[in-house]
């Protein structure tokens, strides 16, 4: 079962462009990703430059229309994130307490939607869309 | 306020032993010199937990918890060992260098690879036949239960059980140490812990019998093993 750690910081909705996180603290996240590697869970991490070098996109309008960070309506923007393969909720939730987060840091973790979790007309239309017409 | 239920603290206690119990038996085998007592007092501290943690509630730190659990347990187990002396001075002489008791094992250390390593060459070792190196490597590495094995292998619980026991037999018969084999034994090691993550694999894939959801489980522990090898494999120089 594949999970998302869903990294969140307290005020990196306004952060300036260019916000780097502390050295100390990339450390002790290095020495945790070692951990989740070396148990064997870890397929990717990455960390996400702040919203304000970033742009959104809505749809209301029925095109796209483009708005530029940062975003003043959003306030829990994402930071990072783990991608995580292990046997259970529980388990996604064990790892992320052991992470070595900072006090105004939120985790979400989210399940993967695999396949086999859709029912059968979706499974049908995703094989449909797999096939080039 | 809503208490978690018995059947939530059981699947925490379960998701920490997933994570725990590599780390557990790696520090205790190495900290004790012996990988069956490790593995036997590892199990008694994950007995002890089941017990204690769904009316005490779960630790501040379970892998700290587990491991002072499991360490007096070793120390009991040798004070009572009549043949032990020279162990049992040999431990004393371990355990003053064993960091303070609420010392937190998930604390990440450069020990941990190397622990880990010497577990699968142990667990994998080509002394040991294929069935067994494979439900030893099920139990210390991925942390499932011999139930759990067993149901996976649509085998008897006491056939993994004996398994397990005639395998850790094995080892101290033939004084297999933990430790990293010479260089020129790698190769032949390491290909020995490979036939493991395919041996495990395919007995979930190729799985004839039915929906049990315990096969799908044999191919992710698999693949989770192989993954282990290879980061650990690209930590060497």
């Amino acid at each position: 079962m594949r999970f998302m750690m869903l990294m969140i910081p307290g005020g990196y909705d306004q952060a300036a462009p260019g916000t780097m996180p502390d050295p100390e603290a990339v450390r002790r996240m290095m020495a945790y990703n070692r951990d989740l590697e070396h148990a064997g869970v870890l397929l990717g991490c990455d960390g996400l430059h702040p919203p304000s070098m970033g742009a959104r996109i809505s749809f209301a309008e029925g095109k796209g229309r483009v708005v530029d960070g940062p975003f003043t309506e959003a306030r829990e923007v994402l930071g990072g994130y783990w991608m995580i393969d292990v046997g259970s909720l529980a388990e996604a939730i064990e790892w992320a307490r052991r992470c070595p987060a900072g006090a105004n840091e939120v985790i979400e973790v989210r399940q993967v939607q695999e396949l086999a979790d859709f029912p059968q007309e979706i499974q049908a239309a995703v094989a449909e869309g797999a096939t080039p017409s | 306020m809503a208490m978690p239920g018995t059947d939530d603290i059981r699947r925490r206690i379960e998701a920490v032993w997933r994570i725990e119990a590599p780390r557990l038996i790696g520090s205790l085998a190495r900290t004790l010199r012996d990988f069956g007592l490790a593995e036997e007092v590892a199990q008694d501290a994950l007995v002890a937990a089941l017990e204690t943690w769904p009316s005490k509630g779960v630790p501040e730190r379970p892998g700290a918890w587990l491991l002072t659990t499991a360490r007096r347990r070793a120390i009991d187990i040798l004070r009572h060992a009549t043949l032990a002396t020279r162990k049992h001075e040999l431990m004393e002489h371990e355990m003053s260098d064993w960091p303070q008791s609420d010392a937190d094992p998930t604390h990440s250390d450069n020990e941990f690879g190397d622990d880990l390593l010497r577990l699968i060459f142990i667990a994998c070792h080509p002394v040991l036949s294929t069935d067994a190196r494979v439900a030893l490597t099920l139990r210390v590495l991925g942390g499932l239960t011999t139930p759990e094995i067993a149901r996976a292998f649509l085998v008897p619980e006491a056939t993994v059980a004996q398994r397990i026991v005639r395998a850790k037999k094995m080892l101290a018969d033939k004084q297999v140490p933990f430790e990293l084999p010479p260089t020129a034994e790698l190769g032949p090691r390491l290909a020995s812990a490979l036939e493991v993550v395919y041996l495990i694999f395919n007995e979930g894939y190729a799985a004839t019998s039915g929906e049990d959801w315990m096969r799908p489980l044999l191919c992710a522990q698999a693949l989770r093993l192989g993954r282990t090898i290879v980061s650990l494999a690209a930590d060497e120089p």
